[in-house]
């Protein structure tokens, strides 16, 4: 290439002249130097962005949802009456069993009304008006915890009682004597109550294991309500999508990329594989209602249900990125292993495999993730709305007794009146959110450490 | 280093090792080997040279049957292997591959320890019956593949750390830990320097004893020093084929000679 042949096309172009100092810049390495600071300045300010509406999102969530770990609880000295609870005073689990909740709530009101009478209270209120401030479910808990064991009757034992969802958002800020003014759950002589009772140390707020391990409460229990049952059902379905969809995936993307021919049937099924990706989630639930629901009839709602659901939502991801993975293992490696002598089957699962593994591990996790967050195809299974009030007990029950996702919960509690339910929709965010970063670290950790070189 | 003069001792009763008859290879409509009829001897060194892209590596492919690989190549003709065609449908070509050993142009050890990328072929033939023999295989292979020294002491050291002539070497030694009847090399020596190259054409030269060895070599020096029979390609056509000595000093053909003398290629 000479310098005449240069300038053949350009109009006018200037000579390149020789000798020239480096020392100065041209105006093109200037213009050229200008427009690469530009890009860069767009590629920071892009990142910036990103990064703040991260920020925005985490603090978001957090502030919000951050409460929904702790919980206010009310302790209080309970006379176990044998009167009430034990007529016959002689400890017949049968007999005990007949005392309903009802047979409980005047042990909690005495137990108010004594509470009051030591601390000397001047509230004036009644001791009805006063257990109000327990949840609903105060009095069966105070039951369970009696039928655990009947021994108890007669004694005085001191019992931390759930408060309810008013008395915790006056702990945390949601509720405030301005906003009670239309509230006919909670009066203002009540919050005097509790102001005295905080002073004293008997109403107090506390981390909260229940959210994260218990079962979803009724509308009216907002403060009972915790994320743990519907957690179960969401890893039945991890099971059931791991167990399926990571063999049928991985032996379809084996065969397809090392042993299937190139023809015009298996570019079909690539342009399947590849559509399948990208069809809505919900198309796969409706198939999963005909199919798995009304076809099969397997049960609503059930876990086994929704895992196959995701499974045929998972695959498509899992083929894609395990075909990728097999496909960056150089060919040469199977040439190599060929060349020794071994058949082909040899080839990809003493070598290509295990090159291809983290690949496929990343796929899968991230495959997985996605399908822990799905809630659209659970809606039409039946698995939103549901709430479970037991965790199931074995891992058959597990499968196929009706339940809810971790998704779906949020999604229901979201749906609720009580802003107590708002809060913990948010926390329930944070838990998903926990196992999805799990999940992608993981699958970068996995990446990085059995990354190869060749 | 080598003479040509020794290589031509001892060959007076040579046998037929592979013969190819009315060999024709396609890539899709490209026909990339025309007619192709050739004798290789046993115990022999026979070199392939040509010009790039004239089907060296495509013939060298044929003889162990890695072109099956490829789904667009079609192969016709006969392949004879001791007297047995290979291409014959009841032909297994793994079976093949074990008695047809090939080092490939671009050194390609297993991602796994020296050791394993030894032991690898004498496993998935069951060669050794118990960990000691094993043992001596990889030793006795690495010793032949002239690396041995190098490696001894970090046999689990992985075979993809080793420089680029070493891991040829281990290739070679992977290549013969199989104890193939025939070795095929593609260009072994294009990534070594000329010590490592000196090596291999010795170990090349020691190999003849008990196998056939067919090298694809550029380098017409070294198709001189290590080779008995060069075969001469062009166009996908063999040009010619003979006796290196007389390849080299009286070709037949002009377009070898103007090859060897440099002026196609
Ligand atoms: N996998 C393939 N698909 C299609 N065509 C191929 C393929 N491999 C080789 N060819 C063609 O076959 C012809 C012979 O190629 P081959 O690799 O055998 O040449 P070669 O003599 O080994 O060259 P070099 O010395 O550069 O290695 C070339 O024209 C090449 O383009
Ligand atoms: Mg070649």
């Amino acid at each position: 290439m000479t310098d005449t042949s240069q300038q053949g096309g350009g109009p006018a172009a200037p000579a390149r002249k020789h000798g020239e100092t480096l020392m100065k810049l041209t105006a093109r390495t200037k213009r050229r130097n200008a427009a690469e600071r530009r890009f860069q300045a767009y590629g920071i300010a892009a990142i910036g962005v990103g990064l703040l509406m991260l920020v925005i999102l985490v603090v978001n969530i957090f502030g919000n949802g951050m409460g929904a770990f702790t919980q206010t609880f009310i302790t209080l000295d309970v006379h176990l009456d044998q009167s009430k609870l034990d007529k016959k005073g002689n400890r017949d689990l049968e007999d005990i069993k007949k005392v309903s909740t009802f047979g409980y709530a005047p042990l909690i009101n005495r137990a108010f009304e004594t509470k009051a009478a030591d601390l000397d209270l001047k509230s004036g209120l009644k001791p009805k008006a006063m257990a109000d401030l327990l949840s609903k479910s105060a009095a069966a808990q105070l039951r369970d915890y009696v039928l655990a064991d009947p021994a108890r009757i007669g004694q005085t034992v001191s019992f931390r009682f759930l408060a309810n969802s008013r008395v915790d958002g006056y702990m945390k800020g949601r509720v405030s004597r301005e906003s009670i003014a239309n509230d006919k759950n909670i009066s203002a002589a009540q919050l005097d109550l509790v102001d005295e009772l905080i002073a004293e140390g008997t109403v107090r707020r506390t981390f909260n294991p229940a959210f994260i391990f218990g079962a979803d409460a009724s509308d009216q229990r907002p403060e009972a309500a915790g994320i743990g049952v519907s957690m179960l059902g969401s890893l039945f379905m991890m099971v059931v999508v791991l167990a399926l969809a990571l063999p049928i995936g991985v032996a379809a993307s084996i065969y397809l990329e090392e042993f299937a021919a190139k023809n015009w049937l298996t570019d079909i099924i690539e342009v399947n594989i590849s559509n399948l990706a990208a069809v809505p989630s919900i198309v796969f639930g409706i198939l999963g209602l005909a199919v798995f629901i009304n076809y099969m009839h397997l049960p609503m709602s059930a876990p086994l249900v929704g895992g196959l659901v995701l499974t045929l939502m998972t695959l498509p991801t899992i083929i894609i990125s395990t075909r990728a993975s097999l496909k960056s293992v150089p060919p040469s490696i199977r040439d190599a292993a060929l060349g020794v002598g071994a058949s082909k089957m040899q080839a990809v699962f003493h070598h290509v495999l295990p090159l291809a593994a983290p690949g496929i591990l990343t796929g899968t996790i991230i495959g997985l993730a996605q399908a822990l967050g799905e809630t659209a195809p659970l809606l039409l299974i039946g698995m939103v709305g549901f709430i479970a009030s037991n965790a199931p007990d074995g891992v058959a029950a597990g499968l196929m007794s009706p339940n809810s996702a971790m998704p779906a919960q949020i999604y229901e509690w979201a749906k609720r009146a009580d802003p107590a339910f708002y809060e913990r929709a948010w926390g329930g965010i944070i838990i998903l959110l926990v196992f999805l970063i799990t999940m992608n670290t993981l699958a970068v950790i996995l990446r990085r450490r059995f990354e190869r070189r060749w | 280093m080598y003479d040509t003069a020794k290589t031509e001792s001892a060959l007076d009763q040579t046998e037929t090792k592979i013969s190819a008859r009315n060999v024709q290879v396609y890539y899709g409509d490209t026909h990339a080997i025309k007619d192709v009829n050739v004798e290789i001897e046993d115990k022999t060194v026979t070199a392939f040279i040509g010009p790039s892209g004239c089907g060296k590596s495509t013939f060298l492919r044929c003889l162990n049957r890695m072109n099956d690989t490829i789904d667009i190549c079609r192969v016709t003709g006969d392949i004879l292997l001791d007297g047995e065609d290979i291409y014959d449908p009841k032909v297994d070509p793994v079976q093949l591959r074990a008695k047809v050993g090939m080092v490939f142009q671009k050194p390609n050890p297993f991602p796994k320890s020296i050791y394993d990328n030894i032991a690898y072929g004498p496993r998935i033939h069951g060669l050794a019956r118990n960990k000691a023999e094993l043992d001596e295989i990889v030793e006795k292979s690495l010793r032949r593949g002239a690396i041995w020294d190098e490696v001894k002491d970090r046999l689990d050291a992985p075979g993809t750390g080793l420089s680029g002539g070493q891991q040829q070497r281990l290739c070679i030694a992977r290549a013969i830990a199989t104890e193939p009847e025939v070795l095929l090399m593609d260009e072994p020596c294009s990534a070594l320097d000329p010590i490592a190259t000196a090596q291999v054409e010795e170990l090349i030269d020691e190999l003849r004893q008990s196998y056939s060895v067919v090298i694809v070599t550029h380098s017409m020096q070294q198709a001189a020093r290590v080779s008995q029979k060069t075969a001469f390609f062009h166009l996908g056509h063999l040009v010619e084929y003979g006796e290196t000595g007389q390849i080299f000093t009286n070709p037949e053909d002009p377009r070898t000679e103007s090859y060897i003398t440099g002026r196609i290629g």
